[in-house]
């Protein structure tokens, strides 16, 4: 059955009661995505914190509005990347990108980069979808960028 | 209007051949998404495909025998769509798509704004197009971008105000100060005939008296009402009325915008060329009458020859029948949405002045994933803002799903529809 494929219960539990929903103060970097093509939107802000000289992805939190593949992917990406080494999430928001590619292309997910992500796997065999599940992990993207950029 | 036949729903279907294939795991296709585009018959397709076989030429150019039958079949086919619409050949502009249309008519204002305010001549006529710091456009809150930000845009540039009529709850525009909103100051006056996501017919000939009274220009979006319902444009009041040929059984790739005779002769060009011009020298050129000043470059002539076939298609069933037949079945669809717990309809939910788009949005399911339940059932709708996204603001949604119906769509669509939308409740846990 092709909608359970993409609807994998771990997704439609996130969806349910996601994870780090809700603002946090105070942060170092907010950021606002939308999918033009269907009107979804994330606002999330990130803060970074160290361990030495290594950054690390001390809260991550969103708000926003959309499909469950949007939201389920948001809180997924939350549990995944909170208390990363930045390096480590960033190698993880990579790997989500290249699970959405994997219809196409021959492609192995890294399970432990991935973590409950995993579960997208039949997203990426719907093009249409795949932007709402990259909305969150483009957004942290982002915002790492933009603190680093900064420090 | 003459009494209607009923559609043979099934004879129709057969000259459709996309209608025939399945999706998702061997569904049968139901088309429900005539409103971002329509699918093609054959008769359609194979009038492309004979132009590109037996008379492919670049129109207009050339004396050799395919130049002029290429020339021939393209301004014939233009003198059988205007004719479709009660127009005359000569006052058909073709276009890309009805965007371009409409952007067409914005850029008139624009360039004969920025014509009287370096003193140069304008066309006869062409002064209605000048905009003054604090004229006024007018549009409504349920306008598809394609008639609300080229606006926006002509309006920033030459420091004109855009305003806009509004909503009512309902879905219906609301009317009550529209002596205030249509005034003095109004330039243009530019709205949707029917709306492609709320379905609402608009009195466009009540608005067209407004605009009149002040001598504006008066353009309508008929994208949604023209491939629908019988439409004179000669009797509508309006100056200008952009539409598409691919949501009317034509091809993608051609648009037209119909005018006034008057109207398109005070209108400048604005993409320039090939084709449009009279005199040209190196110090400056003079431009052809219209409808040819507007079509710059090669034209696209078997799309042009497609939509000519699209409209003789469309003449033998009688648009007093199609236009009967969806209105019978949206009334149907309008019945078993309202039947349903947990749906509300975004628009009017009678059948009273509305077409075949009918929006709707399921309580506790986002618009995307019931689009995809409905996808997995083989239901083909539109979900997203449908390019409208003020309109869903009006509403306080996000998106919505959209069913727009169409000649070969009938009730056992809806049944296959209604069932998806239910089995979408069960799936996301919102109903048993």
């Amino acid at each position: 059955m092709r909608l359970e494929d993409m609807y994998q219960e771990v997704i439609l539990d996130h969806y349910r009661a996601p994870h780090g929903k809700g603002l946090i103060e105070p942060f170092d970097a907010e950021v606002h995505h939308v999918n033009p093509t269907c009107g979804d939107e994330i606002t999330l802000r990130l803060v970074l914190g160290s361990d030495g000289s290594n950054p690390i992805v001390e809260s991550v939190s969103f708000d926003g509005q959309g499909c469950s593949i949007s939201q389920a992917s948001a809180s997924v990406m939350h549990d995944q990347v909170n208390g990363m080494s930045l390096s480590q999430a960033m190698a993880s928001v990579g790997a989500f990108s290249a699970l959405m590619r994997s219809a196409t292309e021959a492609i192995e997910p890294d399970e432990e980069l991935l973590g409950d992500a995993i579960a997208f796997e039949g997203v990426a065999k719907y093009p249409a979808r795949i932007k709402c599940a990259l909305l969150s992990w483009m957004a942290f993207k982002d915002a790492a960028a933009q603190v680093s950029a900064r420090r | 209007m003459s009494e209607a036949h009923t559609l043979d729903v099934d004879r129709i279907r057969k000259d459709f051949p996309i209608l025939s294939r399945t999706v998702r795991d061997q569904k049968p296709l139901v088309y429900l998404d005539t409103g971002a585009t329509s699918q093609k018959p054959t008769v359609v397709l194979d009038a492309e495909r004979y132009f590109y076989e037996q008379t492919n030429a670049a129109v207009h150019r050339g004396a050799h025998q395919l130049a002029e039958e290429a020339t021939d079949a393209y301004e014939s086919a233009r003198a059988r769509i205007a004719g479709f619409v009660g127009g005359a050949a000569n006052d058909l502009v073709f276009t890309k798509n009805a965007t371009e249309s409409i952007n067409l008519a914005a850029y008139s204002f624009l360039n004969a704004t920025l014509k009287a305010r370096q003193g140069l001549v304008l066309n006869p006529g062409e002064d209605r197009f000048v905009l003054a710091p604090g004229d006024e456009v007018v549009v409504t809150e349920m306008e598809h971008h394609a008639n609300l930000i080229p606006w926006q845009e002509l309006c920033a540039k030459v420091g004109s105000v855009l305003r806009w009529i509004p909503l009512t709850d309902e879905g219906r525009l609301d009317l009550a100060d529209l002596d205030g909103i249509v005034n003095e100051r109004t330039k243009c006056v530019s709205i949707v005939h029917q709306s492609n996501i709320l379905g609402t017919i608009n009195d466009v000939a009540l608005i067209g008296e407004h605009a009149r009274r002040v001598d504006a220009v008066y353009v309508l979006d008929a994208c949604q009402s023209i491939p629908h319902m019988p439409v004179d444009v000669s009797t509508l009041g309006a100056d200008l009325v952009a539409w598409s040929g691919h949501k009317m059984l034509g091809p993608m790739g051609i648009g037209c915008l119909w005018g006034r005779t008057e109207t398109l002769l005070a209108m400048s060009p604005f993409i320039s060329g090939g084709s449009m011009i009279e005199t040209v020298t190196m110090m400056g050129s003079t431009f052809a009458k219209p409808p040819a000043r507007f079509e710059a470059g090669v034209p696209m002539a078997a799309q042009a020859v497609g939509l000519a076939a699209a409209v003789d298609y469309l003449n033998d069933l009688g648009m007093d029948n199609v236009y009967a037949h969806e209105r019978a079945l949206t009334g149907y669809t309008i019945d078993r949405l309202n039947e349903l717990p947990g749906i509300r309809i975004i628009g009017p939910a009678n059948n009273i002045e509305r077409g075949g788009c009918v929006s709707f949005v399921v309580d506790d399911v986002h618009s995307h994933d019931v689009g995809q339940v409905l996808d997995d059932h083989g239901v083909a709708v539109r979900v997203g803002h449908h390019c409208a996204a003020p309109t869903c603001r009006r509403f306080g949604v996000s998106s919505t799903v959209r069913a727009s119906l169409a000649i070969y769509n009938d009730e056992r669509d809806i049944d296959t529809m209604i069932t998806a939308i239910k089995d979408a409740q069960r799936f996301f846990g919102v109903r048993a």
